[in-house]
């Protein structure tokens, strides 16, 4: 069992949410992916799911399809926008600076 | 749970950014409902991808929602161009997005698959033209 806060320790990512998120909820599997339809159609609910997008959809696309955080990869830029409705909806945003394939793999070696 | 609430959202085509207001307004009432996680997660996803759909193609439009007892009902209307080859539209990967919404991550042809796989009944009503009517239920008891 490991926990979006446990995640983030082990994993040496950045917490990019301005208020500090309930991070208590556990992690099912690692999901990666860019096309926001396919995410919605495939993302495990429960997931971490790994990205290089950073806009606002990218929230919208967490907080529906239920994924438990979103690690921007490769250290890609988040609108400020994103980060705003991020911290509204509750949305866990995380920032690895590995690019998508070895953020995943660290990942999965943690779960 | 109080029998058939219904819920009206207006669509602005205008804001790509907003796209998805609508759907999380209504997954914050459905959660206020105790209706399970699963259940909302599937009415999420099938309304966000025809919340995107109007307004990458069709400049907005209406969604009505009922909620009894047995089921979640969306009702998605738009007065946008229509879509001239539903099956076509219905496979998968089939996109006419433009460039700039596909730079967004959206356009990869999956919003109408991803609709009739989270719903337990989908009906697409469109006339070129016209516009288009996406009728979806999400029954209460399916897990």
């Amino acid at each position: 069992m490991l926990t979006v806060k446990q995640l983030r320790e082990r994993g040496g990512f950045t917490l990019l949410n301005r208020r500090e998120p309930d991070a208590d909820r556990e992690i099912s599997s690692v999901y990666c992916c860019d096309l926001l339809s396919v995410v919605m159609g495939k993302a495990p609910a429960g997931s971490a799911w790994v990205t290089v997008m950073g806009n606002l959809n990218v929230v919208a696309v967490s907080a529906l399809a239920d994924t438990a955080c979103v690690i921007v990869a490769d250290g890609a830029d988040v609108e400020d926008r994103a980060l705003d409705k991020a911290d509204e909806q509750g949305v866990i945003l995380l920032r690895s600076a590995a690019p998508v394939f070895e953020t995943a793999k660290l990942v999965d070696g943690l779960l | 749970m109080p029998k058939n609430l219904k819920l009206h959202y207006d669509i602005s085509g205008e804001d790509y950014t907003r796209a998805g207001e609508a759907s999380a307004q209504l997954k914050q009432v459905l959660r206020q409902l105790g209706l399970s996680s699963s259940i909302i997660r599937r009415v999420s996803i099938a309304m966000y991808e025809g919340e995107i759909n109007m307004v990458i193609h069709a400049n907005g439009g209406t969604i009505d929602v009922e909620i009894d007892s047995a089921c979640v009902s969306l009702i998605l209307k738009d007065t946008g161009p229509g879509i001239s080859e539903i099956d076509l539209a219905m496979k998968e990967g089939y996109s006419t997005a433009s460039e700039s919404v596909r730079s967004m991550g959206f356009g990869a042809g999956m919003g109408l698959p991803n609709m009739r796989k989270h719903s337990d009944y989908m009906k697409i009503d469109s006339t070129p033209g016209v516009g288009t009517t996406v009728y979806m239920k999400i029954a209460l008891g399916e897990e």
